[in-house]
């Protein structure tokens, strides 16, 4: 467990922008108590610091998890986001979709959003912008990236991609193995 | 004059004896004359009257005389006797005949109810426990070591009561997660998705029990969005028992599959810091699933044995121990129990869970301003996993006593099993039982450490 150097924090937040923009300075300072991010077996982890400082005391190969996984780097340096830091993201997002009730378990089932299953999106966002899914009931699904801007996305025919899919919470289900 | 002859003949004179019916039946007819003597087919009427009185006494005399067979039935079977060497030698090379065995179960749980009386004078106490055993053994399918030690823990009739139990599964409960919705909300979703559910009982404000569901009920969206566990209801209770509060620290110290550990963190609404550990390095991945699921953000997910506590961290508010058991409250769930656990794996068990629950009761801080708690739990009926490893733990750490659990049902600890006397406040321990509270066997117990330090205990162990 370390923080996370230049580089890393680099690569790391310019994918986190994508999806919350300058609300990442909402994770960084937060009023109630100094958070952190720490690196652990590749794996970004948000945590308290309080909660960081205790943990220190679990040696390296026995400590499993702390506070909120964000996400892991590859083995080429990228950052993938996984589907364990949608709470945050959810909270902070900028731009939102919502799916009809008859769209979600397709969406559930790794599928990308279609036209026909859209139900709501934010006003003016633009095309390949990372966007969070929501259920018509406001519960988050998931997040992905756009295929078209909102205005073009009206002109579509049903069955053509809105959302492009990166996460959904049935990945809990399907890769319980893989994810953590 | 049929009407005023029905009029007369109501329901309690019906029941009287046929005997003084047969006297009284001139006089009775001698009046009926005389009420209605305007009728003009009288005599035919008391032909009717007549025969269907005579069927009626004969209906009466049919009706004795089974009752009195009966009673002779009855009678013959009072003495039952066990069956001989030979014959039980006989049964064991046909195929078993299980509606024969299911007889003599029963035959002889009514002999052992009421010994004295019911034993045929040859055969021994021992005896009729020894054909009870091995009945019960081959009708359920147990190991006779294990039937032996149930048969020790309950009384004839409740043991039976327990086997059947066993073979039933116990209903399918559901936690409200509180930290991302209301039970309210989630029930409303749920039957909204043709779900058939109910509060799990008045005891708990986050349960649900699940009757059936046309969806499966881990694969809703809801479930995938963190809104609830699936969790046996006898689970809730040690977390109930260890009353976490806000800001505590607190070790979960066997963890996995994480349904209590998330429990905790949703009573202290994420705030403190919870500690996880789980000594199965496999099992931790669905304890962090579950810990990402649920949106439980406090929680350090460790894999150490327990045992290694409070070597690694110490100094907790609270600790819950789930102790690693044989799992024979869980039969329902996990037949495998009936046959694959021998002595060895009792006494290897009863071993571990001392020593996990010293060290959990070492990595307490007395001085907690709040808390100062262990609880210790099993999903086992035997006194050996759970009494005994308690009152071990009081005679080995006098700077903890037992205080009450909290629950509000459940049934007493033993304080005497088979002759051991167990420290008095055992009986401020909670067990739990299939057959009479619905749930998996379960123990519970609550321990309050009043001081960090003690003298060593002058007697040998």
């Amino acid at each position: 467990m370390r923080p996370l150097t230049e580089e890393e924090t680099k690569v790391f937040f310019e994918k986190l922008a994508n999806y919350i923009g300058r609300n990442i300075t909402h994770l960084i300072d937060r009023k109630d108590e100094p958070y952190c991010f720490r690196l652990h077996r590749d794996r970004v982890y948000y945590v308290s610091e309080a909660i960081m400082r205790r943990a220190t005391s679990v040696a390296r190969d026995n400590l499993a998890s702390l506070g909120i996984c964000f996400g892991k780097f590859t083995k080429t340096g990228k950052f993938r986001l996984q589907i364990t830091a949608l709470e945050y993201i959810a909270q902070y997002a900028k731009y939102k979709v919502w799916i009809k009730p008859n769209g979600e378990m397709p969406y559930l089932y790794g599928n990308h959003v279609v036209k026909a299953h859209l139900g709501r999106i934010t006003e003016d966002t633009p095309e390949h912008q990372g966007v969070v899914i929501y259920s018509m009931a406001d519960t988050p699904l998931g997040f992905g990236v756009t295929a078209r801007s909102t205005a073009d996305t009206r002109k579509l025919d049903p069955t053509a991609i809105v959302v492009f899919h990166q996460a959904d919470i049935g990945e809990y289900l399907r890769q319980e193995d893989t994810l953590l | 004059m049929t009407v005023s002859k029905l009029d007369e003949f109501d329901a309690s004179d019906l029941e009287e004896d046929e005997d003084e019916d047969e006297d009284e039946e001139d006089e009775d007819e001698d009046e009926d004359e005389y009420m209605d003597s305007d009728e003009i087919d009288e005599d035919e009427t008391l032909t009717f009257e007549e025969k269907a009185k005579r069927h009626e006494r004969k209906r009466r005399r049919d009706e004795r005389l089974a009752e009195e067979e009966l009673q002779t039935n009855i009678q013959d079977q009072e003495h039952f006797s066990l069956p001989t060497t030979e014959e039980l030698m006989q049964e064991q090379e046909q195929p078993p005949d299980l509606t024969a065995i299911h007889q003599r179960i029963h035959e002889v749980a009514r002999v052992l109810a009421n010994f004295s009386q019911l034993r045929d004078g040859t055969s021994s106490r021992a005896d009729y426990v020894q054909q009870f055993i091995r009945d019960l053994c081959a009708y359920f399918g147990y190991s006779e070591f294990l039937m032996a030690k149930l048969f020790d823990l309950f009384q004839v009739s409740e043991l039976l009561e327990f086997l059947e139990a066993n073979e039933t599964p116990r209903p399918i409960t559901i936690r409200t997660n509180t930290l991302k919705t209301r039970r309210r909300d989630l029930a409303q979703s749920l039957i909204s998705r043709g779900v058939n559910l109910d509060p799990v009982g008045k005891w708990s404000k986050v349960g649900l029990q699940v009757f059936d569901s046309p969806v499966p009920i881990g694969a809703t969206p809801e479930y995938l969005a963190g809104h609830y566990m699936i969790q046996a209801a006898s689970s809730f209770l040690p977390v109930m028992a260890l009353a976490p509060r806000e800001h505590e620290r607190i070790l979960d110290m066997a963890a996995a599959p994480g349904g209590k550990t998330t429990y905790i963190a949703a009573l202290t609404k994420n705030t403190g810091c919870v500690f996880a550990n789980d000594a199965n390095k496999d099992r931790l991945k669905s304890l962090v699933a579950n810990i990402h699921r649920l949106g439980a953000r406090n929680v350090v997910v460790s894999n150490y044995d327990g045992r290694e506590f409070p070597g690694i961290i110490g100094g907790f508010d609270r600790v819950l121990l789930d102790s690693p058991c044989s799992g024979t409250g869980v039969i329902a769930k996990d037949p495998s129990v009936k046959l694959n656990k021998t002595e060895q794996d009792f006494k290897l068990l009863s071993q571990i869970q001392k020593e996990l629950i010293l060290s959990a009761i070492d990595s307490v801080d007395a001085n907690s301003a709040t808390g100062g708690y262990i609880v210790y739990s099993t999903c086992s009926i035997t006194v050996e996993e759970n009494e005994d490893v308690v009152n071990y733990a009081l005679r080995k750490r006098p700077n903890v006593k037992l205080v009450e659990t909290g629950l509000s049902f459940g049934v007493e600890g033993f304080v005497n099993y088979r002759g051991k006397a167990f420290h008095p406040s055992l009986a401020m321990t909670r067990r739990y039982y299939p057959h009479t509270h619905n749930m998996d066997g379960f123990y519970v117990a609550k321990l309050r450490k009043t001081s960090n330090t003690f003298k060593a205990t002058s007697k040998e162990d």
